[in-house]
């Protein structure tokens, strides 16, 4: 089959989205499709020889925050480009209702158009005011994928019509069989995410860290993500901030070496999560995992029964749950056996499929995507003599 | 006089573009439907035959081959006013066959039955995904088709009103679970 995959960040700025095109792309190659990931990239940025890039994402203050978007006559003749050299059989569009590639790709294709929704942004007014805009674009739309329940709720409230869930995938495996490293072990909290973003919660654990150490008092934590160490610490009593450990941004493989390695993964996030891929990989990895109630959070881990759940920005609570998942290696174990069984449903192997199988469901029988030209008005009318 | 006059063609002129840009959107979206309930269908159908595969090749005992049987072949036979409610009573049949992870261990220990007990399990599994988005579809058509502008001007044509296909496609859960 060959399909066309749009990504609407850019490829050379880390993040979930971007990762999860990158694994989805590599797996349908290995399966023997043809595969082209459309995103945006500097044109000097190396990229595999799968990614076409659409030019430079301008950064602009969109939905709150500044985002990297694509736009303008430049952006859109490179996405018809691509559509047309690429005759696609079908196009997998992500994030179709921002105004980046996504929405560029709709307006421009015709044909078998599946779209995957990562976000769940709450309703908003500019979301009102732009849906006669968006409506005829997210009409093209054949299939739509969602990656929780808890997104496709949003989506049907949003947007109206329905999804399918198809959770986002990870590479159970390579999480499975990394080597544990002994210095990250015995009596350690893990905790992986930008420490400057309130919303992964690490202030939450801090803020529950003091109570943990009077519990278990030979307890580190370890901390891997961007971000300023020492303002994170700095609610911290002096004494305790030498067992917070810092490893900063760590490789892939280190990751899951972590994972392996700490006693209990600490998922603490305080909202805006629509899945929770770093709860899979901790699952995958065979870690206990301790997280926050939110929806999304609480899907993944099969509502508590393949890890731990605390009130959400609930300090006293996470202490609590943590002490009592520190002095219980059975309970541990019997977390950790359960997530792992539970996990194989967001290895690659699974999802890969159920995603082929909703290209196959849209391109039974349906032409190849097309690029999406204005029939002439003579034409349309009737008054033109050519045809 | 003439201004005025300028003015109206000109209004006039601006409303048949959006009114012909709407129809166009129609259009897109009658296809749309239309290729949505063909591959519905086409999930449908295959879902039929491979019940009846299994159900005519002994590997069950005869009562839940017979139960498969007459009602996979209910649903193939099914006009299109029951065919609702026979595709749902295949999707009953095949939940309180396969209600027992034994009967699909048994399937799978069957010479060739791993390859039909794949088969079965892809086809349960794809009848909802197909369902809802035919649904979707239908959906989006009829929200723009009680819009009053196609109303008015019968943007639609003769195109008769879209349905949805509303059955019970639950699968059975031993079947379509994920390897545990």
């Amino acid at each position: 089959m060959k399909i066309g995959i749009v990504c609407p960040y850019s490829w050379d700025v880390p993040g979930g989205v971007q990762f999860h095109i990158r694994d989805l792309a590599e797996h349908l190659i290995r399966l023997g499709h043809e595969v082209s990931v459309l995103a945006p990239a500097d044109d000097e940025t190396p990229l595999p020889p799968y990614v076409v890039s659409a030019g430079r994402a301008v950064p602009v203050p969109y939905n709150g925050s500044v985002a990297r978007l694509n736009f303008g006559f430049l952006s859109a003749a490179r996405v018809r480009r691509w559509l047309h050299d690429g005759v696609f059989d079908v196009i997998h569009i992500h994030e179709p209702a921002s105004p980046s590639l996504g929405l560029l790709s709709c307006w421009a294709a015709q044909g078998p158009i599946v779209a995957t929704f990562h976000t769940s942004n709450p309703r908003s007014r500019a979301m009102i005011a732009a849906y006669p805009i968006l409506q005829p674009a997210l009409e093209k739309i054949s299939a739509r994928i969602a990656v929780s329940e808890y997104a496709r709720r949003t989506l049907v409230e949003h947007l109206g019509g329905d999804a399918v869930v198809i959770p986002n995938g990870v590479d159970v495996d390579f999480f499975a069989s990394a080597e544990p490293k002994e210095e990250w072990g015995a009596s350690t909290l893990g905790f992986i995410g930008r420490i400057d973003e309130p919303r992964k919660g690490l202030p939450v654990l801090m803020a529950a860290f003091p109570r943990i150490v009077e519990e278990c008092p030979d307890v580190r934590l370890l901390v891997a993500g961007r971000g300023d160490e020492e303002e994170a610490v700095a609610s911290l009593p002096a004494d305790l901030r030498s067992r917070v450990e810092f490893l900063g941004m760590v490789s892939d493989e280190d990751k899951a070496r972590l994972l392996r390695s700490v006693d209990v993964y600490v998922a603490p996030n305080t909202g805006g999560e629509s899945f929770g891929i770093i709860l899979v990989e901790a699952l995958s990895a065979g870690a206990a995992v301790l997280a926050s109630d939110l929806d999304a959070f609480a899907q993944v881990l099969d509502q508590g029964a393949a890890g731990e759940l605390f009130a959400n920005e609930d300090a006293g609570a996470l202490a609590e749950a943590a002490v009592r998942l520190l002095r219980d290696p059975a309970r541990r174990a019997e977390l950790s056996a359960r997530g792992s069984a539970h996990v194989r449903r967001f290895d690659w192997s699974t999802v890969g499929a159920d995603i082929l199988a909703v290209y196959e469901t849209v391109t039974d029988g349906a032409a190849a995507v097309a690029t999406d030209e204005r029939v002439p008005l003579r034409t349309r009318w009737g008054l033109s003599r050519e045809t | 006089m003439i201004e005025t006059l300028v003015w109206i063609a000109l209004a006039l002129g601006v409303i048949g573009v959006y009114l012909s840009w709407t129809a166009g959107r129609l259009d897109r979206l009658h296809t749309r439907m239309d290729a949505a309930r063909a591959a519905l269908d086409a999930q449908l159908v295959r879902r039929a035959s491979v019940v009846l595969e299994v159900a005519t090749s002994g590997v069950l005992d005869p009562a839940s081959s017979l139960v498969l049987y007459e009602a996979a072949h209910a649903a193939r036979q099914a006009e299109e006013d029951h065919r609702e409610v026979a595709e749902s009573e295949l999707s009953q049949a095949l939940r309180a066959v396969f209600a027992d992870a034994d009967q699909v261990e048994a399937v799978k220990a069957a010479p060739g039955g791993e390859e039909a007990a794949e088969e079965l399990a892809a086809a349960v599994r794809r009848v909802p995904m197909a369902r809802r988005f035919h649904n979707d579809a239908v959906r989006a058509a009829r929200a723009l088709r009680r819009h009053r502008k196609v109303r008015w001007f019968r943007l639609a044509g003769h195109a008769p009103f879209p349905l949805a296909f509303e059955m019970d496609d639950e699968p059975p859960a031993d079947l379509a679970d994920r390897p545990a």
